[in-house]
Parts: structure tokens; C-alpha cells; sequence
């Protein structure tokens, strides 16, 4: 067969492959495509929404219209344009902490399984961490340590490393055992090149599936902190802080907690979904950790 | 089996030291010392020094963790800069409202997470399961807030079935208490519900597999008694497990639903001490409710021997 022919036949399978591969993870397109989407707009958003922090008294708390697609807030502000601008936090926020803690998993997830005097340390720091509530802890690092955004990511990222470092470490002390690590420190090897080479490609698969639902849970998580407003500034419009911010107002004008409210939940919704596909794709065995 | 005891209790001990450690280190380490929030924005150096002094704040950090930890085992969690008042005192004032909330909401979480769970995994693949486990991926995805207001606006305002907001105690009567109730359970425990359905459905499938399910349908069990009396039974200790773990998620959500429903519970209290910055209500808080976690889950885990003797082995 000629080189055109097999060219030909590719470009024919493709959309029965892509067909097969939908029918197969459903989850992980509908996901993806959702977040796709979500990030398309909080880009362009420049480009169709109006300004989210201009304030109109003559046009306060008008319910949704063809001029005013979501509405406007009990300031007059565009509902529209408040929520997509609000993407973008949202999304920068959960990509920013899932890598953080993937990140800080890993670091301390390999050493904890590498070196048993780590380990004894940093795992009894991480059991402590993990019956501290959450958000408890996070209300109290932001109210307590001043200092705006980054102290608020770091808030986030901090009761999320459990989990990971956990992860990691379970990966390790499997992984150790096998022949191939103990040929490899029988030959010499570094122990830093073992990490590298022999140990680190098997963390990938699983940290990717976690890493999408430290993202949601960090989108949950800054989003119930904007709303006790320990947040982000109130004045940064976020959706946590737009329902905040609208909380008196939800007899008369419910536009302006569901629109915020609704976005926030399809795009955890779709981040989820997006793991749990991946979590099908690269490991069938591997399930969602409580 | 007292062995079992002895270690799980002593590990108990040992993570709450370290939780004491970073509650205390979160205080101290943070920007600013505690002496110039408790002064205010208007002290002068000297106030502040003297605050400091009469604080204890001059003693070495271990000193000071030791008074603080030591007052904390006497049930001492100091006094709330806002309102002078005990922290404990405040804490005990506001229990009652959380105490309920929390149990109304895992009575009517487990119950029907526990049903749902079971019956996905009876007639896996079907319509029941698909809708079951779709409802239990929403659950995760859809914060608290957002399901109170809902809840609110559809129930309450909408179609006045229920009250808005508020508690009433339950000297009241059973029914304006339980009335004020329902929304907050349910919102808040949607997330909890779907982890432990999630479980439930995975453990029970798990069991439905085993030998001696076949032999309780081979001599004419009910589908009812295979299920719940051969099966669940079984497959209890992880749902056991989860239903301990899950209470974190339900700590986190206690703060948020009562912010939402304005229930003057601990989670109010934490919420107004943020823009006081009265940081030992906070430390007590986070203390109270991090004990609690442990000490449930430490129950759970010696429950194990309970739901399935053959553990105590």
C-alpha cells in the first residue's frame, strides 16, 4: 500500500476512533470540554462582557433581560460580567493550588518514602494536619496572617497536602519493593536518580487524577472563604464574594446568588468529572481516596 | 483486643499533641503579636509591652506552649479579646445549636446514603444506580451555600413550607426545632451523603460477589434479608470507617451552613471572631472541633469489633 493510501485510511478511522474513545469516557469529554469552554470565556472575557466593577444606581437589582443577561446586583453592577470575570479566578486559583500541592506532595511524599526519620516527622505533621477541619484552618491562617492573595493560596493548599503526601509516600513503599528499584541500588545508583528515573514516573498517572480534585476542592474551598469573607478582598469580584455580597437580597433578586452559585457548581462538576475519567483512562484500579 | 485499645488510644495522644503544636504555632508564628491585636490599631509601644507582659507573651515559646496546653487540659481556652467572655463559656452557650444541626444531619444523611449505596449496588448499571451515583457526583460539586440558598428560596420563600432561618431550641418543642432543621440538614448534608453512598454502593459490591451470598439466595433468602442482613453486615467497616472520616467534611460545612441559615451555632461564633481577629476563639474552636473529629473516629475505628467480630481476632 502506498504512503497516500494509509494517510487516507488514518484520516477515515479518525472519526470512528474518536467515536469509540467518547462512547468509552464519556466523563472525561464532557469535563474537559466544559473547562474548555469555562477557560475560552474567562479569556475572552474583554472582548463580550461589560466592566464587573462598574457600579449603575439607576438600575439596581433588575432581574435578567436581553441587555442584562444575568441581571444586575443590589449596586447596579452587571451580573454577567461580575461571574465571567469570575472565572478567572476561580480557574487560576485551582490550577495555582493543585500544583502547589502536587508539587509539595511530591517533595515531601518522596522523602517520606525514602528516608524513615522524614518520614516518622513529617507524617505525624500530616496526621495532625488532617483532623484540623479544613476551612477551620484556613479561616484561621487568612484572618490571622494578613496579607492578601498569596496568604489566602497558601490557606488553601496547606489542609489539601495531606492527601497527597499520603499518596505519594504509598506509591514509594510500593514501588521500592520491586526488582528494578533494588537493581538499581544494587548497581550504585544515586538516590536521587533513583527518585528520578526509577520512582517518579509511577506517581504520575495517580497525582494528574489528584491533582484535578485538589482543584475542585480548592475552587470550593477559596469560594466558602470569600463568602465568610476570608477570602479574596471583597472587592475583587469572585463568586464567593458576589453571593456574599447578595446574601440580603435573595427573596427579591435570586439572579444574583444562583448565577454565581450555578457557575461555581458546573465548573467543580466538570473538574470532577474530568478526574474521574482521567482516573478510568491512565488507572482503572485506582479510586477516588475519601 | 487491649492491645488494639491501648495503641489506638496512645495514637489518638499523639495526634492531638501535634494538632495543640500547630494550633499554637499558627498564633504565634503569625505576623504581628497577639499582644498588639488584643491593644488595638491605637496602643502605643508601651500598652502593647505591657500586654505582653501580663500575657506571658516574654516567656521562651516551649514555656508558653506549655501554660497554654496545660490550661487548655484544665478546659482554660482563654478569654475572647471581642467580648471578654470565656472562650469556653461561649463555646458551651453556642453547642446546643451545633450539637443538633450535626446530628439531625448524620442520622439523615447515613440513613439514606446507606439505602441509596445499597440499592445502586443491588441493580448495578441500571437506571436506579446511574441516577443514584449522578445525584452522589452533584453532591461533591455543589457547595453548601449554593444548596441552602436554593433550598431557602424554593421551601421557604417560595412556597412557605418551612422557616427561613433561625433556630429554636429544642425546649421549644419538637417540631418548631426539627422545622428549622430540615434545610440546614439537608444542605449540609449532601456532600456527606454522597461520599458515604459512593462507599456504601463500591463495599457492598465488593460483598454481593462472595460465595456466601450465592448460598443465602440458593436456600430462598429474601433479596430484602441478602441484602441487608447477609451483605451490609459485611460490608460494614468501610462505611463505618467513612461515616468517622466524613465528619471533617461536615465541620467544614458546619461553619458555611450556619453562616447560611444564620444559626447561632460554633461555626457563627468562628465566623464573627474572623473580622475581630479574636484569635483564642479561633485556637479553642479549632481545638474543639479537631478533638471531636478524633475522638469519633477513634470510637469508629473501635466499633470495628462491634459491626464484624471477626476484627477483635
Amino acid at each position: 500500500m502506498s504512503e497516500a493510501t494509509l494517510s487516507a485510511i488514518a484520516v477515515a478511522e479518525r472519526p470512528r476512533n474518536f467515536r469509540r474513545f467518547w462512547r468509552r469516557n464519556p466523563t472525561l469529554l464532557i469535563g474537559g470540554g466544559v473547562i474548555a469552554l469555562m477557560v475560552l470565556l474567562a479569556l475572552a472575557a474583554p472582548l463580550f462582557a461589560g466592566n464587573p466593577l462598574a457600579m449603575d444606581p439607576m438600575h439596581r437589582l433588575r432581574p435578567p433581560s436581553s441587555l442584562l443577561w444575568f441581571g444586575s446586583d443590589n449596586l447596579g453592577r452587571d451580573v454577567f460580567a461580575r461571574t465571567v470575570y469570575g472565572a478567572r479566578i476561580s480557574l487560576l486559583l485551582g490550577v495555582t493550588v493543585a500544583f502547589g500541592a502536587i508539587a509539595g506532595g511530591l517533595v515531601l511524599g518522596l522523602l517520606c518514602g525514602f528516608y524513615h526519620r522524614v518520614d516518622a516527622v513529617v507524617m505525624r505533621v500530616m496526621d495532625g494536619l488532617m483532623a484540623i477541619p479544613s476551612i477551620l484552618l484556613a479561616i484561621a491562617l487568612v484572618s490571622l496572617w494578613h496579607g492578601g492573595v498569596p496568604v489566602v493560596i497558601f490557606a488553601i493548599l496547606v489542609p489539601e497536602l495531606p492527601r497527597d503526601v499520603r499518596l505519594v509516600r504509598s506509591i514509594v513503599l510500593g514501588v521500592r519493593e520491586r526488582p528494578y528499584v533494588e537493581a538499581a541500588i544494587a548497581g550504585g545508583a544515586r538516590t536521587g536518580k533513583i527518585l528520578r528515573r526509577h520512582i517518579l514516573p509511577s506517581t504520575i498517572a495517580p497525582l494528574t487524577v489528584q491533582g484535578t480534585y485538589v482543584c475542585a476542592s480548592a475552587i470550593l474551598v477559596e469560594a466558602g472563604l470569600s463568602f465568610l469573607g476570608a477570602g479574596i478582598p471583597p472587592n475583587i469580584p469572585t463568586w464567593g464574594n458576589m453571593i456574599a455580597g447578595s446574601q440580603l437580597y435573595l427573596a427579591i433578586a435570586p439572579w444574583t446568588i444562583f448565577c454565581p452559585g450555578i457557575a461555581l457548581a458546573v465548573l467543580v462538576l466538570a473538574v470532577n468529572l474530568l478526574g474521574d475519567g482521567l482516573r478510568d483512562l491512565l488507572d482503572p484500579r485506582l479510586s477516588r481516596q475519601p | 483486643m487491649g492491645g488494639y485499645i491501648a495503641r489506638r488510644l496512645a495514637s489518638t495522644l499523639v495526634v492531638m499533641a501535634i494538632v495543640g503544636i500547630i494550633v499554637f504555632l499558627l498564633v504565634h508564628l503569625a505576623p504581628g503579636s497577639p499582644a498588639a491585636i488584643i491593644a488595638g490599631d491605637n496602643a502605643s509601644p508601651a500598652q502593647i509591652d505591657m500586654i505582653s507582659h501580663q500575657l506571658g507573651l516574654d516567656e521562651p515559646l516551649p514555656v508558653q506552649f506549655g501554660i497554654w496546653a496545660w490550661n487548655i487540659l484544665r478546659g482554660n481556652f482563654g478569654t475572647s479579646i471581642f467580648s471578654g467572655a470565656p472562650v469556653m463559656q461561649l463555646v458551651v452557650g453556642r453547642l446546643p445549636a451545633t450539637v443538633s444541626l450535626s446530628l439531625v444531619t448524620i442520622v439523615f444523611a447515613a440513613t439514606i446514603a446507606v439505602t441509596a449505596g445499597v440499592l445502586a449496588a443491588w441493580r448495578a448499571g441500571g437506571v436506579l444506580d446511574r441516577c443514584l451515583m449522578g445525584i452522589a457526583a452533584l453532591g461533591f460539586s455543589v457547595p453548601v451555600f449554593v444548596v441552602g440558598y436554593f433550598l431557602i428560596y424554593l421551601f421557604a420563600i417560595t412556597l412557605h413550607w418551612l422557616p427561613v432561618q433561625g433556630y429554636v431550641a429544642l425546649s421549644s418543642g419538637v417540631w418548631p426545632w426539627l422545622s428549622h432543621l430540615v434545610l440546614p440538614a439537608l444542605a449540609l448534608g449532601l456532600a456527606y451523603l454522597a461520599l458515604i453512598a459512593r462507599i456504601t454502593r463500591a463495599s457492598m459490591l465488593e460483598v454481593l460477589s462472595e460465595d456466601y451470598i450465592r448460598t443465602a439466595r440458593a436456600k430462598g433468602a429474601s433479596s430484602l434479608s441478602q441484602l441487608f442482613h447477609h451483605a451490609l453486615r459485611n460490608a460494614g467497616v468501610p462505611i463505618a470507617t467513612v461515616i468517622g472520616i466524613g465528619i471533617a467534611l461536615l465541620i467544614s460545612g458546619v461553619v458555611l451552613t450556619e453562616t447560611v441559615f444564620n444559626i447561632p451555632g460554633i461555626g457563627r461564633l468562628t465566623v464573627d471572631a474572623i473580622t475581630n481577629r479574636d484569635y483564642p476563639i479561633i485556637q479553642g474552636v479549632m481545638v474543639i472541633f479537631s478533638g471531636a473529629y478524633v475522638v469519633i473516629n477513634l470510637l469508629v475505628d473501635l466499633s470495628y469489633s462491634l459491626i464484624d467480630p471477626r476484627i477483635s481476632r
